[in-house]
C-alpha cells in the first residue's frame, strides 16, 4: 500500500493533475486578489451572483453548440456591468442588484435547459465543476486572466486602495472611480466564468470570499492582506487537489473545505492574539 | 482677490431645491463656519464645492472656474468620519495618511520617498507620529479624525473643507480638534470651511459664520451675527442664547 507521499508523487505524473494545479493556482491568485477589494467593499457576493448568471450563459453556449467559456465571458461581463449600473443609477442596493441579476440568470438557465433538452448532463456538470477535467485551452485562459488581474492590481493599486477605503474621498482626489470600478467588476466576471469549471457555480464565490476573510482576521496592513490572501488561496488549492486525489473526494469541494479550515485557524489565531 | 467665489449657486435633488441662489466670497486664511439646522444645505454646499453633486451657478477658485481646474490639488477634504470608516479595515495610519497624495499623481501612481516624508510631516503637525504603524480601526475616534485630517493636509492644500468633523468626538477631543484646525489656519494660512451644527463652538474659532437654511441667511463675523437686527428677527431669543453661550 502506497503512503501519502508516494500517492502525491504518482499524481504529479498525470497531465490532468499538472493542468489542474497550474489552473487552480492561477485561479486562486486571481480570485483572492480581487476578493480582498470585493469583501472590503461589501460586494463579495458578486461572485455568487455572476456564477448564477454563468449558469445561463453556459446553457446558451451549449444550446448554440459553442464553447461555453467563449460565450460566457462577454455575457457575464455584461451582466457585471448591469449590476454596477443598477447599484449606481437605479438606486438598488449592491446586494439586491446582485440578487436581481443572479435570480434572472438561474431562471433563464433553467428555462433554456428545460425547453431545449438534451444537454442537461453537461449543464449540470457546471454546477459543481471539475478541476481535473480542465483543458489546455482553459488552463491558458486562466493564466492569462489571472495575470491580467495581477497587472490591473499593480497598475491601479493606489486607486483601488483609496476607493476601497473611502469612495467619495477617492472621487474628490480626482481618481476615476467609475472606470476603476468597471475594471474591477469586469475582471471579477472573467475570473468567475473560469472558476465555474474548477469548483462549479455553487462554490466559485468561496474562492473569492474565503482567503480574504481569513486574512482579515490576522493581518492589519493592506499590502500584506493581499499578499497573504494569495498565499492562503494557492496553498488551499494545492492541498485540496492532493487531498481529493488521495482521499478520493470531489476536488472543488475539497479545495473549499481546505479554505474553510484556513479560515477557522485564522479566526482562532486572531482571537487568541487579540 | 478672493480664493473662493460662489455666485448664485443652486442645487436641486429631483427637482427640489436643496440650496437656492447662494453667493459668497472667501479670502485666503479665512476660517468660515458653515452652520444651519438639519437639512439646511450645509453638506450640499460642500458637495457642490467638491463637484460631488450637479449645480447651477458659478464657483470660482482664485478667479478660475472650478469645473476647469484640477481642484483636488488645491483642496483638502475631511468627510464625516462616522459615515464610512470600517473599524476592521486592514490599513495602518501611515497607509491612510500617505493616500492623501494620490490626488497629485498621474497614472500609474507611484509613491516616492518625498511622499512618505510629507506623510510623516503631516502626522508630526497633528501629533500622531507615534500612531503611524497602528491599524486605523484600533484608534480612538479623536485619533482617527486626526489621521483623516493628516490625509487631507498631506498634499499641502490651500483650502481645507471639513464636514462635521467633530460629530463623533467627546468634548475634550472636540476642543483639541478645533484648536488644531485653528493653528493650521493661523500658522499655515490655510483657508478653512467647516460645517457644523454647533454655532457656539464654531463661532469661538471661525473668523466668519455662514448661516444657511436652504438659502444664505447670514454671512459675516460672529460679532456681526450677534449684533444683527435681522438675525434677532430671524432667531428671536435663540440669538441671545447662541451669543451668550459663546
Amino acid at each position: 500500500m502506497m503512503n501519502v507521499f508516494q500517492q502525491i508523487q504518482e499524481a504529479l505524473q498525470y497531465a490532468f493533475i499538472q493542468r489542474a494545479i497550474i489552473a487552480g493556482c492561477f485561479m486562486a491568485l486571481g480570485c483572492s486578489f480581487l476578493g480582498v477589494f470585493l469583501v472590503l467593499r461589501r460586494f463579495s457576493l458578486i461572485g455568487d451572483g455572476l456564477a448564477h448568471v454563468s449558469f445561463a450563459t453556459v446553457a446558451i453556449g451549449l444550446l448554440l453548440r459553442a464553447q461555453p467559456m467563449v460565450v460566457s465571458i462577454p455575457l457575464v461581463g455584461l451582466a457585471s456591468l448591469v449590476i454596477l449600473k443598477l447599484n449606481e443609477k437605479a438606486r438598488v442596493y449592491g446586494d439586491a442588484a446582485i440578487g436581481l441579476v443572479s435570480s434572472f440568470g438561474i431562471a433563464l438557465g433553467v428555462i433554456i435547459a428545460s425547453t431545449a433538452g438534451g444537454f442537461n448532463v453537461d449543464l449540470f456538470s457546471y454546477l459543481f465543476g471539475n478541476i481535473l477535467s480542465v483543458s489546455s485551452f482553459e488552463v491558458w485562459m486562466t493564466v492569462v486572466i489571472s495575470l491580467l488581474v495581477a497587472l490591473a492590481i499593480v497598475l491601479f493599486f493606489h486607486d483601488l486602495f483609496a476607493i476601497t477605503f473611502d469612495e467619495e474621498y477617492a472621487y474628490v482626489s480626482g481618481i476615476k472611480v467609475k472606470m476603476v470600478n468597471k475594471i474591477l467588476i469586469l475582471l471579477t466576471s472573467f475570473i468567475v466564468v473560469l472558476g465555474i469549471k474548477i469548483v462549479g457555480t455553487m462554490l466559485v464565490s468561496s474562492l473569492i470570499i474565503l482567503p480574504a476573510v481569513s486574512v482579515l482576521q490576522i493581518v492589519k496592513s493592506f499590502r500584506a492582506t493581499i499578499a497573504i490572501a494569495g498565499v492562503f488561496a494557492v496553498v488551499s488549492v494545492v492541498i485540496g487537489i492532493f487531498a481529493s486525489y488521495v482521499l478520493n473526494l470531489p476536488s472543488g469541494a475539497t479545495i473549499v473545505m481546505i479554505n474553510f479550515i484556513f479560515f477557522i485557524a485564522a479566526f482562532l489565531y486572531g482571537r487568541i492574539k487579540g | 482677490m478672493s480664493i473662493i467665489e460662489v455666485k448664485n449657486l443652486t442645487v436641486k435633488y429631483r427637482g427640489i431645491e436643496a440650496l437656492s441662489g447662494v453667493s459668497f466670497e472667501a479670502h485666503t486664511a479665512d476660517y468660515i463656519g458653515i452652520v444651519g439646522p438639519n437639512g439646511s444645505g450645509k453638506t450640499t454646499l460642500i458637495k457642490a464645492l467638491l463637484e460631488l453633486v450637479p449645480y447651477e451657478g458659478k464657483i470660482y477658485f482664485s478667479g478660475r472656474d472650478l469645473s476647469l481646474l484640477t481642484k483636488e490639488k488645491h483642496i483638502g477634504y475631511l468627510p464625516q468620519k462616522i459615515s464610512f470608516l470600517d473599524q476592521r479595515f486592514p490599513a495602518t495610519a501611515k497607509e491612510i495618511v500617505v493616500s492623501g497624495v494620490y490626488c497629485c499623481k498621474k497614472f500609474p501612481k507611484h509613491l516616492s520617498q518625498d511622499d512618505y516624508r510629507a506623510a510623516e510631516e503631516a502626522m508630526g503637525i497633528l501629533g500622531i507620529s507615534n500612531l503611524r504603524d497602528r491599524p486605523i480601526g484600533r484608534l480612538s475616534g479623536g485619533q482617527q479624525q486626526r489621521v483623516l485630517l493628516a490625509r487631507a493636509l498631506v498634499h499641502r492644500p490651500e483650502i481645507l473643507i471639513l464636514d462635521e468633523p467633530t460629530i463623533a468626538l467627546d468634548p475634550q477631543s472636540r476642543q483639541a480638534f478645533y484648536e488644531t484646525v485653528q493653528k493650521l489656519n493661523k500658522e499655515n494660512k490655510v483657508t478653512v470651511l467647516l460645517v457644523s451644527h454647533d454655532i457656539g463652538s464654531v463661532g469661538k474659532y471661525a473668523s466668519k459664520l455662514l448661516y444657511l437654511d436652504r438659502q444664505l441667511i447670514f454671512y459675516g463675523t460672529f460679532e456681526e451675527f450677534c449684533k444683527s437686527p435681522e438675525m434677532t428677527d430671524y432667531f428671536g431669543s435663540g440669538q441671545h442664547n447662541i451669543c451668550h453661550r459663546h
